[in-house]
């Protein structure tokens, strides 16, 4: 009979070198199926909310009610959404991505409509003037001065999404929480840490990238500052 | 339309409300995890709260620990909570990871509602010769007290949410629903128990909202 391993593994210890060697690929996936999900949902959530925004904008009277309707969904707990979702997508992917969507739809509409409601009137009467129609005066004088608020909201949206991943481990499909949640049941300390720090720095990573993208896109608040 | 029609037959046998497991125990529960909890963090966080802001010291620390709460997954920590010694109490991780959750919205809206009273009016009340302590609590308090309880709000209905996650990780609460739901693999039951969770959540969030309109005029946020 042979002696068993002596290692950090066999300890269980919380830090474990050993760990991240030999499990590379699953870290690698589980981080690869958390960004994925991170990305779709921010991005469709993006592309759902600017022009909910834009609505409530333009017709006064639209603005109570899409602003309630996400709160109201904002308030549902990020467990009782995806169960919520699941007679209509089952237990896939698709049902993560579905809930988080509807959660950042909140932080992006609010954000966004702060943004367009910032922009002074006489910037845009100075556009009208200049005889910009509607569509040009939104794409590009409303829109561009909104986007430091867009992006403000862009940057919780995505931050949220980062951590709320990981409750889609209920349904499979949670990515770094898959590990978290197997890694509980088997007792496995390096593995819900690794994974758990892993998920706050992928949340960093983000706020820091979307900063940065802030930084080049705008650069006209820089100038207004030098 | 089928799923909604079980779900609300699974909501409504009487069976399903008694016994330990039963909805009527699993609610009783969830609602004593989110008191209870939001009592220990308003004892934790208002008084520090308060103390920086009349002091106007830490700002950075009160603002920030609101984004780093966001960055952390819930779920991790109580799954991290649960592994370590703390986790042979009983409902302990639950208890602290809702807790270390609820703290840093009480934290940062207290603060920035402190700092926002209006320096005119803090001067005047030290012109007139108040003290310290008179300041904070007949001057500052009472003006910051909307943004104070906003933030008791949102550490309300983020109590609600992380007791219903620490289902996940064997605590108790309606979510325990959800997860034996989703074992017995009965849709159903994972939806009547979800639909319980988002009704107890909005309930918290309209008790606050209607706080505020019973509210005395000056307490209202006229911001």
């Amino acid at each position: 009979m042979t002696a068993p391993p002596n290692d950090c593994l066999a300890r269980n210890e919380w830090i474990c070198g050993a760990y991240l060697s030999s499990r590379r690929q699953i870290l690698l996936d589980a981080v690869g199926q958390h960004l994925r999900l991170t990305a779709v949902s921010v991005l469709i959530g993006l592309a759902v909310a600017v022009p909910l925004a834009v609505l409530a904008r333009r017709l006064r009277w639209s603005a109570g009610p899409v602003l309630g309707a996400t709160t109201i969904l904002y308030t549902i707990p990020s467990l009782a959404m995806f169960s919520l979702l699941l007679p209509l997508y089952g237990l896939s992917a698709t049902l993560v991505v579905a809930g988080l969507v509807l959660y950042s739809l909140t932080l992006l509409v609010r954000n966004i409509l702060a943004g367009l409601r910032a922009v002074p009137e006489e910037t845009r009467q100075a556009a009208r003037g200049m005889g910009y129609g509607p569509i040009r005066l939104l794409l590009t004088v409303e829109l561009p001065l909104a986007l430091p608020a867009a992006m403000a909201g862009l940057r919780i949206a995505t931050v949220s999404a980062v951590s709320l991943v990981t409750v889609g481990a209920i349904v499979g499909f949670g990515g770094l929480g898959n590990l978290i949640y197997a890694g509980m049941n088997t007792y496995f300390k390096a593995q819900v840490l690794t994974a758990s720090v892993l998920c706050v720095v992928i949340a960093v990573a983000a706020d820091l990238l979307l900063l940065g993208v802030q930084w080049l896109i705008t650069p006209w608040t820089r100038a207004a500052r030098a | 339309m089928s799923t909604l029609a079980d779900a609300w037959a699974w909501l409504t046998a009487p069976a399903h409300w008694a016994g330990d497991d039963g909805i009527g125990h699993r609610l009783l529960q969830h609602l004593v995890l989110t008191v209870v909890c939001l009592v220990i963090s308003c004892l934790i966080a208002l008084p520090v709260a308060l103390v920086l802001g009349h002091l106007g010291r830490g700002g950075a620390l009160a603002v920030n620990v609101s984004n780093v709460g966001r960055a952390v997954p819930t779920f991790a920590v109580l799954v991290l909570l649960l592994l370590t010694p703390i986790g042979t109490w009983g409902e302990g991780p639950t208890v602290v990871a809702l807790v270390l959750f609820a703290v840093p919205p009480l934290l940062t809206n207290a603060y920035v509602g402190m700092r926002e009273v209006d320096r005119g009016i803090v001067q005047a009340a030290r012109g007139m010769g108040m003290t310290g302590r008179q300041m904070l609590f007949h001057v500052e308090l009472p003006l910051s007290l909307p943004m104070v309880l906003t933030g008791v709000r949102i550490a309300a209905v983020q109590l609600v949410a992380t007791a219903t996650i620490a289902a996940l990780a064997g605590g108790g609460g309606l979510g325990r629903i959800i997860t034996a739901g989703f074992n017995l693999a009965s849709t159903p039951m994972v939806v009547a128990g979800a639909i319980l969770v988002a009704v107890f959540a909005l309930i918290v969030e309209g008790l606050f909202e209607l706080a505020e309109r019973l509210a005395p005029v000056r307490a209202r946020g006229s911001r």
